[in-house]
């Protein structure tokens, strides 16, 4: 033992090696593996009438996916209430959040950041049957009910990933030292002009950190909408009427190929903010 | 740099040809044969053995109640006691629901509907059954048995359970006058849009081609699951434009009655103990088969070819089709028993003629759930029709 820990010592960059092939061999195989696996089902098909996956390679997925107008119009429409979602729980999410970092003391933060994660103990389920039920007929909302749809789906969406969009904004309005705001003002910046060029550039790689949770969860979402939506779907809908009543995995493969390559290229965009530093 | 670059691309590029070559060699069409297809050689079982002591249970909702929806209701547990095979129960809430399940190979027996049975069959996911293990087979109405849906080339699959029809139900105190056709569904001018409830599954198209049946004769629909390009079409069209009525679609037969509960929906398709169930928590509904008629289901218990409980899945087979359960079930779920003595047990007398149970010619006029294959099957043969596969990517783009 002590023989085989001297070794490691004097050979730094195998121990490192060692020490992290565990961890590298999950993500390797286990979840990128996986999920490679998953994709590469998206180029099979399955026989219509009983059910099992051929394996031919095909672009007939990806064909099906461009050409029929159904599934551009479900996209278009995601992406529209992700992003819908994502602006929601920004406006609400910016003054909660400078509230907690710039004026509440350290004692009320605390309990004020609880009180945000509370939500998020609660079952996703509970959640949003309540929903279902303030928005239907009888319920409490019945005035200003948008009914079952899609508006019902977004407000359904931006209650359940606004601690997602909060949580970031505060770390880093947290991280923003006061002096600067104080600095502003003895310059003679008015309260906006210090929020418009000093505080919001220096906290907008928070929002957008806050934006990717709750942009890609929406994207993914199916049962809010599925409770919610009324007759509306969401890509994630496709994905599952696919596996689970369609039993069509390599199309269902094919579909969820568009939330990745959605979140790559918006990943990409946001690169240069540095908000993937704020993660 | 590049050097990492290109060692994670090999890793995941091996990672790939693993993922290929593990699941290879699995595929299997079936070439049509008599019926449209030959299925897989599966041989029935020769005798029984002793109670493996568990049984998975795959049914449709109501079908195995276990007391855990109501105390009061329970068969399940007796037959636990009867026959020591320890029932796990999972409801499921469509036939494609069903067939997915059992790929996983971890039930032994399954209520599956006409949509679904076939396409177990051909699967090879079912096996022949033999029903002279089966006591209680020997009283199942005639009119259930050898069904296109139930058996293959002479070869019975399954033991008939029970048959029903899809009602249009409505509340009476928003739906006036009682509507006595479908149109209130499908008409573009219905009163009730944005308050129907429709059924979410691509068999559902069956519904919108059995309406267009006798509403627009020309098109020559003879049966709803044979439909051809012009027809499919159609039926299509007609779903399309019910879309902007429909507040939304049920799979969950809960969820559709908490919305007819709270009338977020006022008029739509169910099920029997759906209304039952909705009418005893307090909501004024009422439900009937429509003029133009209905499609329904009429339902076969089938054993998984992969079962490891068989002796336990034949006693289960006997034992949901014996009179008093049988009676039991059909009361409870509101439908006709397929055994001709349940009538005798059932608690409420009239039930057999309110469910029809002992006319074979009211179990005619159902239009029952059928696999929809390319080889039409109303016996044309000049034309192909729709298979399910197509019926599925269209009910997607009904949904829009």
């Amino acid at each position: 033992m002590t023989a085989l820990s001297a070794f490691f010592y004097r050979k730094p960059k195998l121990r490192l090696g060692f020490l992290l092939s565990a961890p590298l061999l999950w993500l390797g195989l286990a979840y990128l593996g996986a999920l490679a696996a998953l994709f590469v089902t998206a180029f099979w098909h399955t026989d219509a009438f009983t059910g099992q996956v051929v394996i031919e390679w095909s672009l007939d997925n990806f064909t099906t996916l461009f050409t029929d107008a159904v599934y551009r119009t479900i996209t278009f429409r995601t992406v529209g209430i992700a992003a819908l979602v994502t602006v929601i729980d920004a406006v609400i999410a910016f003054p909660m959040a400078f509230a907690m970092a710039k004026l509440a003391s350290p004692r009320a933060q605390r309990i004020l950041v609880i009180a945000i994660m509370t939500p998020l103990w609660a079952s996703y389920l509970v959640k949003a049957y309540a929903w279902r039920s303030m928005l239907s007929g009888n319920g409490a909302l019945s005035r200003l009910s948008p009914g079952y749809g899609v508006t019902a789906t977004i407000i359904t969406l931006s209650y359940l990933w606004l601690p997602y969009m909060i949580l970031p904004i505060y770390a880093g309005l947290d991280r923003l030292p006061d002096s600067l705001v104080d600095a502003s003002g003895d310059l003679g910046a008015k309260s906006f002009r210090t929020f418009r060029s000093v505080i919001l550039p220096l906290t907008f790689p928070a929002i957008v950190a806050g934006s990717i949770f709750t942009f890609s969860l929406s994207l993914g979402d199916y049962i809010a909408v599925k409770i919610v939506g009324g007759t509306s779907q969401m890509l994630g809908n496709v994905v599952y009427d696919n596996i689970g009543a369609a039993n069509n995995l390599p199309f269902a493969a094919t579909v969820a190929t568009v939330p990745v390559v959605i979140m790559l290229v918006y990943l990409a965009a946001v690169r240069r903010t540095g908000a993937l530093d704020n993660l | 740099m590049k050097n990492r670059k290109t060692r994670l691309a090999g890793l995941l590029g091996a990672s790939l040809l693993l993922a290929a070559c593990g699941t290879s060699g699995t595929s299997s069409s079936a070439p049509p044969g008599a019926q449209g297809f030959t299925p897989p050689k599966l041989e029935a079982l020769k005798a029984l053995g002793q109670p493996e002591g568990q049984l998975n249970v795959l049914a449709w909702p109501g079908y195995a109640e276990n007391g855990s929806n109501d105390p009061k209701v329970n068969w399940v547990t007796p037959f636990e006691q009867q026959t020591g095979c320890k029932v796990n129960v999972k409801p499921f809430g469509t036939s494609d629901e069903a067939v997915t399940l059992m790929k996983t190979g971890q039930y032994d027996v399954v209520s599956a509907s006409g949509d679904a049975s076939l396409r177990l069959v051909a699967s090879g996911d079912a096996e022949p059954v033999n029903t002279a293990l089966v006591p209680n087979y020997a009283d199942v109405q005639p009119f259930l048995k050898d069904k296109p849906w139930n058996s293959v080339g002479g070869v019975s699959y399954g033991i008939p359970h029970g048959w029903g029809a899809n009602l249009l139900t409505w509340r009476t105190d928003k739906v006036t006058p009682a509507p006595t056709s479908w149109s209130v569904m499908f008409d573009a001018n219905s009163p009730y849009k944005g308050k129907v409830i429709a059924y979410d599954s691509p068999i559902y198209i069956a519904d919108a081609a059995l309406y267009l049946q006798a509403h627009q004769p020309d098109l020559g629909i003879k049966n709803p699951y044979a439909l051809d390009d012009k027809q499919f079409t159609a039926a299509v069209n007609l779903l399309k434009q019910q879309r902007p009525l429909v507040s939304e679609y049920w799979s969950d037969y809960l969820k559709e009655s908490q919305a007819l509960k709270n009338a977020d929906a006022v008029v739509g398709t169910a099920w029997q103990v759906t209304v039952n169930l909705t009418k005893g928590e307090g909501a004024p509904l009422e439900s009937a088969v429509p003029s133009e008629g209905a499609t329904g289901w009429s339902d076969t218990w089938m054993v998984a070819a992969k079962s490891a409980h068989k002796t336990c899945a034949y006693k289960w087979l006997d034992y949901i089709v014996s009179p008093k359960v049988n009676a039991q079930v059909a009361e409870y779920f509101g439908e006709a028993p397929a055994n001709t003595k349940a009538c005798a047990e059932m608690t409420d007398k009239t039930l057999c003629d309110t469910y029809h149970a002992n006319d074979a010619g009211y179990a005619a006029k159902i239009a029952y759930w059928t696999t929809p294959i390319p080889q039409c099957l109303d016996g044309r043969t000049d034309v192909k029709c729709k298979d399910y596969g197509e019926w599925t990517k269209a009910w997607t783009e009904i949904k829009g």
